[in-house]
């Protein structure tokens, strides 16, 4: 298995709410065995390359405290990702894993990794284009998105047909050369 | 995860969900509400709780497929803000978020008359959407800045979902307002049913005194939200309602429900009261 680390967004390296390695060897270790936990509904990327692992610690008697933090306040996958963390630490020599989750600060696709967002495009979802307004849209009536490259045949010539998908964190797009519909993991 | 060292009658598991403690790790540790601070975050979790039931009963019946997901996703970002809310409420007196939500009755509950308004045709859910979602970004964003860092945490999170949910709103009702003769004839007519239940969103009480810094003062948001609503029913060629309020019973969050209320939580409650500590 090989290491991960939470590479940043190159324009992001300063953005200090980026989740990375731990320097501690011991946390590192739990942090690494991490990357084979997956997003249940989008199994290609890791919870770090979504940035839902927001970090690793441990603790003084040894046990290792993991916090992740929620792409969507009602996202259902948070408990079967808790449980996930939980089974693979335990078999891996930490059954006493702790799993704690965080709001604040709150989650944003601006903490994908460039590893994650290639990942997601040849998985056939398109990655989030842009970076997240801070504070949710502007002042206008309709927020303004933008333009989406189809992952199957890469043209730019696409249209927003739903806000909402299939999971909170995507919206349904269609492309207007190729006509295939496809996900979007929308901005936020 | 610290849920099984609660003393609950709903909950027997040892669940994964989040609790107070999570919520504030990091801030808190420890935090729990004072009981005002939990009486104001019950008036704001019963508020999503019950638009969230309200929503999922589109699912399967909106007009489109796109809208029956769009409803749920929706209905599902605002139950997260409604266990969030309950969660901290519950902090107070060693509640859990479902206790608060299915062993409460009808007079317990600080819902507004708003949310429990029924779904009527599409057009009444987006007028209620219209206005809630309004009302909830104004709210979130005010709150995020509050003294209290798990209301604020809660509400830096719930703005950028509801800032979506205002969206979905206002583009349906241009869409409908701006529509055919039909469409435009029934989101008037919409818009007008909803509209005696803003002024109960708006009014401030002795608790928003007491939690000055921590609670939004609900008057304070008014301004902008009439100015915004107006604009997105002008550009949607509707009338802004002149009708008046259904300020009945004196008191506003006082527990008085709309002749709604009991049969939402008849349906939201029946199976956990059936089976308590029922898991699955």
């Amino acid at each position: 298995m090989a290491p991960l680390n939470a590479q940043a967004h190159p324009s992001d390296a300063a953005d200090p709410d980026i989740a990375t390695r731990p320097v501690d060897p011991a946390a590192g270790a739990v942090w690494d065995l991490l990357s084979a936990v997956h997003d249940p509904e989008i199994p290609v990327l890791t919870i770090a390359d979504i940035g839902i692992l927001r970090r690793v610690e441990v603790a003084a008697d040894g046990h290792p405290v993991v916090t992740i933090t929620p792409t969507y306040s009602g996202c259902p996958a948070m408990d079967t990702i808790s449980q996930d963390i939980h089974t693979h630490l335990a078999a891996h020599g930490h059954p006493d894993a702790e799993v704690r989750t965080v709001l604040l600060p709150a989650w944003t696709t601006d903490w994908m990794t460039e590893d994650g967002r290639t990942k997601l495009e040849a998985y056939g979802i398109a990655p989030p284009t842009g970076r997240s307004a801070v504070h949710g849209s502007g002042s206008g009536p309709i927020s303004l998105t933008l333009s989406v490259r189809c992952p199957n045949c890469g043209s730019t010539d696409t249209r927003e047909m739903s806000h909402f998908g299939s999971t909170s964190c995507k919206a349904l797009w269609v492309c207007q050369a190729c006509a295939e519909p496809f996900d979007h993991f929308k901005v936020h | 995860m610290s849920f099984a060292t609660i003393d609950s009658a709903t909950k027997q598991s040892a669940g994964t969900a989040i609790t107070a403690e999570e919520i504030a790790e990091g801030l808190h540790e420890g935090h729990t509400a004072s009981p005002d601070v939990a009486r104001y975050a019950l008036t704001l979790g019963d508020d999503a709780l019950i638009l969230a039931q309200r929503l999922g009963w589109w699912i399967s019946r909106a007009p489109e497929m796109e809208e029956d997901i769009a409803l749920g996703n929706i209905a599902l970002d605002l139950l997260g803000h409604a266990r969030f809310l309950l969660t901290y409420a519950g902090s107070a007196d060693g509640r859990t978020e479902d206790d608060l939500a299915y062993f409460r009755t009808e007079e317990e509950f600080r819902s507004c008359r708003l949310v429990e308004q029924p779904n009527g045709d599409f057009a009444h859910t987006i007028a209620r959407q219209l206005l809630f979602s309004q009302y909830a970004y104004l709210l979130y964003r005010e709150l995020a800045g509050s003294a209290d860092s798990v209301l604020g945490a809660i509400a830096d999170k719930a703005l950028k979902e509801v800032a979506y949910h205002r969206d979905h709103a206002t583009q349906w009702t241009l869409r409908l307002g701006d529509g055919t003769e039909e469409s435009h004839r029934r989101m008037q007519e919409a818009i007008e049913h909803v509209w005696p239940y803003l002024e109960e969103l708006f009014t401030d009480e002795d608790l928003h005194d007491r939690l000055e810094g921590i609670a939004v003062r609900p008057s304070s948001l008014r301004a902008e939200f009439d100015a915004h609503v107006a604009d997105v029913l002008a550009a949607a060629t509707l009338e802004v309602p002149q009708v008046p309020q259904a300020m009945a019973y004196g008191g506003v969050r006082s527990g008085a429900a709309s002749e709604h209320r009991g049969f939402i939580l008849a349906e939201m409650q029946s199976l956990a009261v059936r089976h308590p500590g029922a898991t699955w």
